[in-house]
C-alpha cells in the first residue's frame, strides 16, 4: 500500500514552484528556473543518487524528509534518482545489500555520493559494519564509482560528534577518506535542508561543482557569517545582552552573545533560510549559534565559551544593559536642601547689593573721569 | 606707574564672621574629600556610569573654570583691545582665575575614580594625546601655573615691603625685575590656553552625540563655550566688583562701568551663534515645543538676554551688580545645561542630581574660592585704587 502523500505525483505548479525557489536560492537569475526544470525532469539526466549512512544519527536525513520547498516527494521522484537510501528504503539485509551493489554498477560513473555520518578507523574500523562490512571499505567502494561525494552533515564533514573528545572508535571525517573524486561539503548539525537538493541540481544542471570555499563548502550557503545576517544584530551593535538563560534580557530577545553565540565565526544560511520551511532557527527561539558549519568549533568549543568576534569589530565594553533603570533616583529631601543651600548662598551674594549705590549720576561720574 | 596709586589693600581683619563661617563650609567639604577617598566615589556621591559626569565637572570644571575667566576676559581687553585703560581691574580678576582653576584641577581630582593612577599624567609615555579631555587637562594645568605666575608681581610686591634685611625680601627683590622681563610671554600664554581648552570644554559634548538634547547639542558648541567663557569672565568681574566694593566697604570701582559696555558686545555674537545655529540646524522649533528642555532653554536664553540688553542701557553700582549677577547665572547655567540638565545618557539610568555630600564638596570649594579672595585681599594689594569724582 502506498502512502497517498508518496504518491509520486506532483503538479505542474508545485514543481515549477520548488524549481523556482531552488533558482533563487542558488542565486541564479529568474530566467534559469526552466533550464533547473528540464534538468530535473529529464528522465535521463535525472541524477542517480546513492546515500550511505555511517556513524551518525540520521538527523540530517530527518530533516531533509521535513523539508518543504521541495518536499520529499518531489525531491525523489522529480528531481533526483534515489537508488540507495538506508532510511527511506522499504527492503532490509541480503535484499537491501544487493540493490546496493547493483546500483553502483548500474551507475558507476554517473551517481552522486551522499554520505552522512563518521568513519571510525580504530582497530581495523570494526565500530561500524553494515553487512559485515566496515565502514570504510563500503565508503570506499561507493567512491570508487562516483562521480562526485557530498558530505552531508558536521560528522561527514568533519568528523562531528563521533571524532568529539574522546573519540573512543577513531572516527575520522568521511571527507577525509575521499580522494580524487570532487568533494563538496555541506556540513550542518543538520545542514538546511535547502542545500542538499540545491548543490545537486547546480551540478546536474551545469555539469559542474559551485563555487566553494577552502573547506569545498559551496559558497551560495556557506558564503555568509551568521552574525551579519541576525536578526538580533541590532541588540548586539546596541550593547543589550542576553545575561542568563530565562531571564528578563532572554526574554527581551537580546543578543545571545554573551551566552556563547558562535554567530560571529559562523559561516551558514541559518539566519536567511532558517529551518521548518522558514519558520524557525536556533537564534529565533533562544539559543545561541553553536557553530555547527564550522570544524573547529562545534563538539570543539564549549557552547558558553565567548565566540570570537571578527572584523568588523564591536566596542569592547558596553554600558551594562539593564530593564531596570540603574544608579541611585533622585530624593526629593536632597534635592531641596541642596537647592536652598545653593539659594542661600546666591541670595546671602545678591543681597549684598542692598548697600551699593542706587543713584545713576555716581555711575556717569565714574564713566565721565 | 607706580603700583601703590593703582592697587590697594581691602579694609578689615582677617578674622571676621564671615571669614570664619567660610572656613567651617571648607573644612566640611575637605573632611568628605577625604571620606571619598578613603571609602569610594560610590558611597557618598550619585555618581553612575551613566551619568560619570557630575556637579564637580559640571559646576566646578565647566562653569567654575568659566567663572574663573574673569583673568583671561580682562587681559584680552586690557592688553589686546584697550591699551591699559582697565589694568587696574587684572589683579583681582587674577587671582579669581586662579581658585576657580586650581579647584577646578582639585575637583576632577575627587572625581576620578581611581586617584591614585592619576601620577600618569605626569608621564607623556601614558599621554593619549587624541583625546579631548587629554587637552583639556594639560591646558587647565597649564593655565592654574600661568595665572600663579601672572600672579606673582603683586605677592613679590607685598613681600619687597617686608624687613630691608630678610632673606625673603631679597629673594623678592632678586626676581621681581627677572620676573617683569619674561611676564609678557606668560600674558600672551594667559590668553591663549583658555581659548584652547575653554572651546574644547565644548567639545567634550559633541562627542556625546545624540545623548546630548538638540537644543544644545551642535558642532559649534567649542565656539560658544569660548564665547560664552569670555561674557562669564566679564559678567563674574563686575559681579564680583560689586561684591567687594559691598563687602570691604569700599566705594564702587570706576573701570566696571566701562567694562560693562564691552559686555553687550560678546553677548550679542554668542546669541547670534545660539540662534543662527539653532536655525541652521532646523531645530528652532524645538525651542517653541512644549517640553521640560523647552522651559530650561528660555529660562537660560533669558538669564542671558535680559543682561545684555539692561547693560546698554544707563547703569548704576547697585543695577549694574544685579545684572552682573544674573548674566553670571545665566551663563553658568548654560553650561549645566549641557553638561547635566540636556544630557541623557539612556533609559537604563536613572536622572541625575547631586548627593548632600557631593553638593557639600562643591560648596567647601567655593567656601574657599572666596575665603582665599577675601584673606589675600587683605594681605596683597588686588584692589584698584578707587577714583572717586572729587579726586
Amino acid at each position: 500500500m502506498i502512502n497517498p502523500s508518496f504518491s509520486g505525483v506532483a503538479s505542474r505548479r508545485d514543481f515549477m514552484k520548488s524549481i523556482t525557489a531552488v533558482t533563487a536560492l542558488l542565486g541564479l537569475p529568474a530566467a534559469m528556473a526552466p533550464k533547473l526544470a528540464q534538468a530535473a525532469q529529464d528522465e535521463d539526466k535525472r541524477p542517480a543518487v546513492i546515500w550511505l549512512h555511517f556513524q551518525e544519527c540520521t538527523g540530517c536525513s530527518e530533516s531533509l524528509l521535513r523539508s518543504d520547498h521541495p518536499d520529499i516527494p518531489e525531491l525523489l521522484f522529480d528531481i533526483i534518482n534515489l537508488e540507495y537510501q538506508e532510511t527511506l528504503m522499504p527492503g532490509a539485509g541480503l535484499q537491501a545489500e544487493h540493490a546496493l551493489h547493483s546500483a553502483i554498477e548500474n551507475n558507476r560513473g554517473s551517481y552522486i555520493l551522499v554520505v552522512e555520518g563518521a568513519v571510525p578507523l580504530k582497530e581495523g574500523g570494526i565500530y561500524c559494519k553494515i553487512g559485515g562490512v566496515t565502514a570504510k571499505k563500503s565508503l570506499e567502494e561507493a567512491v570508487d564509482g562516483a562521480l562526485a561525494v557530498v558530505c552531508l552533515g558536521t560528522c561527514a564533514a568533519y568528523g562531528g560528534i563521533p571524532a568529539a573528545d574522546p573519540n573512543p572508535t577513531g572516527a575520522v571525517s568521511a571527507a577525509s577518506l575521499v580522494a580524487n573524486k570532487p568533494l563538496i561539503n555541506l556540513p550542518g548539525c543538520p545542514p538546511n535542508t535547502y542545500n542538499l537538493p540545491a548543490t545537486i541540481l547546480y551540478f546536474t544542471t551545469f555539469g559542474k561543482l559551485p563555487e566553494m570555499d577552502e573547506q569545498n563548502r559551496p559558497l551560495f550557503a556557506y558564503g555568509r557569517r551568521i552574525h551579519d545576517h541576525c536578526e538580533r544584530r541590532s541588540h548586539f551593535d546596541a550593547g543589550r545582552f542576553a545575561k542568563a538563560y530565562g531571564d528578563e534580557t532572554h526574554k527581551a530577545g537580546y543578543c545571545l552573545y554573551e551566552l556563547g553565540c558562535k554567530g560571529p565565526e559562523t559561516f551558514a544560511n541559518c539566519s536567511v533560510l532558517r529551518f521548518s520551511d522558514g519558520l524557525v532557527w536556533p537564534i529565533s527561539i533562544g539559543h545561541p549559534c553553536v557553530g555547527c558549519t564550522e570544524d573547529k568549533i562545534a563538539f570543539h568549543k564549549k557552547i558558553s565559551d565567548k565566540a570570537q568576534v571578527y572584523h568588523p569589530a564591536s566596542p569592547s565594553w558596553y554600558p551594562p544593559s539593564a530593564v531596570e533603570p540603574q544608579g541611585k533616583p533622585v530624593g526629593a529631601i536632597t534635592t531641596l536642601v541642596v537647592g536652598a543651600a545653593a539659594g542661600a548662598a546666591i541670595g546671602y551674594a545678591a543681597g549684598k547689593g542692598k548697600s551699593l549705590p542706587a543713584t545713576t549720576e555716581e555711575g556717569e561720574d565714574h564713566e565721565k573721569h | 606707574m607706580s603700583s601703590e596709586h593703582t592697587y590697594v589693600k581691602a579694609p578689615g581683619k582677617l578674622i571676621t564672621p564671615t571669614t570664619v563661617i567660610l572656613a567651617l563650609i571648607v573644612a566640611t567639604g575637605f573632611s568628605i574629600i577625604g571620606y571619598r577617598l578613603v571609602f569610594g566615589l560610590g558611597v557618598i556621591s550619585n555618581l553612575s556610569d551613566g551619568y560619570p559626569w557630575g556637579v564637580w565637572l559640571a559646576y566646578d570644571v565647566a562653569a567654575g573654570s568659566a567663572f574663573a575667566c574673569g583673568g583671561y576676559s580682562v587681559a584680552i581687553l586690557c592688553y589686546i583691545f584697550n591699551g591699559w585703560k582697565y589694568h587696574p581691574m587684572i589683579r583681582s580678576a587674577l587671582v579669581t582665575s586662579f581658585f576657580g582653576y586650581a579647584l577646578a584641577g582639585l575637583s576632577v581630582m575627587v572625581d576620578i575614580g581611581r586617584y591614585w593612577n592619576a601620577y600618569g599624567f605626569m608621564m607623556p609615555s601614558r599621554w593619549q594625546t587624541n583625546s579631548v579631555l587629554f587637552e583639556v587637562a594639560v591646558c587647565i594645568m597649564g593655565y592654574t601655573v600661568v595665572l600663579l605666575i601672572e600672579f606673582m608681581p603683586s605677592a613679590l610686591e607685598t613681600l619687597r615691603e617686608l624687613k630691608p634685611n630678610s632673606f625673603i625680601k631679597k629673594l623678592a627683590d632678586f626676581t621681581a625685575p627677572k620676573l617683569d622681563k619674561v611676564l609678557m610671554f606668560f600674558v600672551v600664554l594667559g590668553m591663549t590656553l583658555p581659548t584652547m581648552h575653554q572651546s574644547s570644554l565644548g567639545t567634550l559634548f559633541v562627542i556625546t552625540g545624540q545623548q546630548l538634547h538638540p537644543l544644545w547639542q551642535t558642532n559649534l558648541l567649542p565656539l560658544l563655550f569660548v564665547s560664552n567663557a569670555i561674557l562669564l569672565g566679564f559678567a563674574v568681574t563686575l559681579f564680583e566688583s560689586g561684591l567687594s566694593a559691598a563687602g570691604f566697604k569700599r566705594p564702587f570701582e570706576a573701570e566696571a562701568f566701562g567694562v560693562a559696555k564691552v559686555v553687550p558686545i560678546v553677548g550679542f555674537f554668542w546669541l547670534a551663534v545660539r540662534f543662527g545655529d539653532l536655525i541652521y540646524r532646523g531645530h528652532i522649533l524645538t525651542a517653541f515645543t512644549p517640553s521640560f528642555h523647552m522651559v530650561i532653554f528660555w529660562i537660560e536664553t533669558l538669564l542671558i538676554t535680559a543682561p545684555i540688553f539692561i547693560f546698554l542701557g544707563k547703569l548704576n553700582p547697585r543695577k549694574l551688580f544685579y545684572t552682573a549677577l544674573l548674566l553670571t547665572l545665566g551663563g553658568g547655567m548654560y553650561r549645566i545645561d549641557v553638561y547635566l540638565v540636556g544630557f541623557n545618557p539612556g533609559d537604563n539610568w536613572y536622572a541625575y542630581f547631586p548627593s548632600i555630600p557631593e553638593a557639600l564638596i562643591t560648596f567647601g570649594f567655593i567656601a574657599l574660592e572666596v575665603l582665599a579672595y577675601i584673606v589675600l585681599a587683605r594681605l596683597l594689594r588686588l584692589l584698584p585704587a578707587v577714583h572717586t569724582a572729587h579726586n
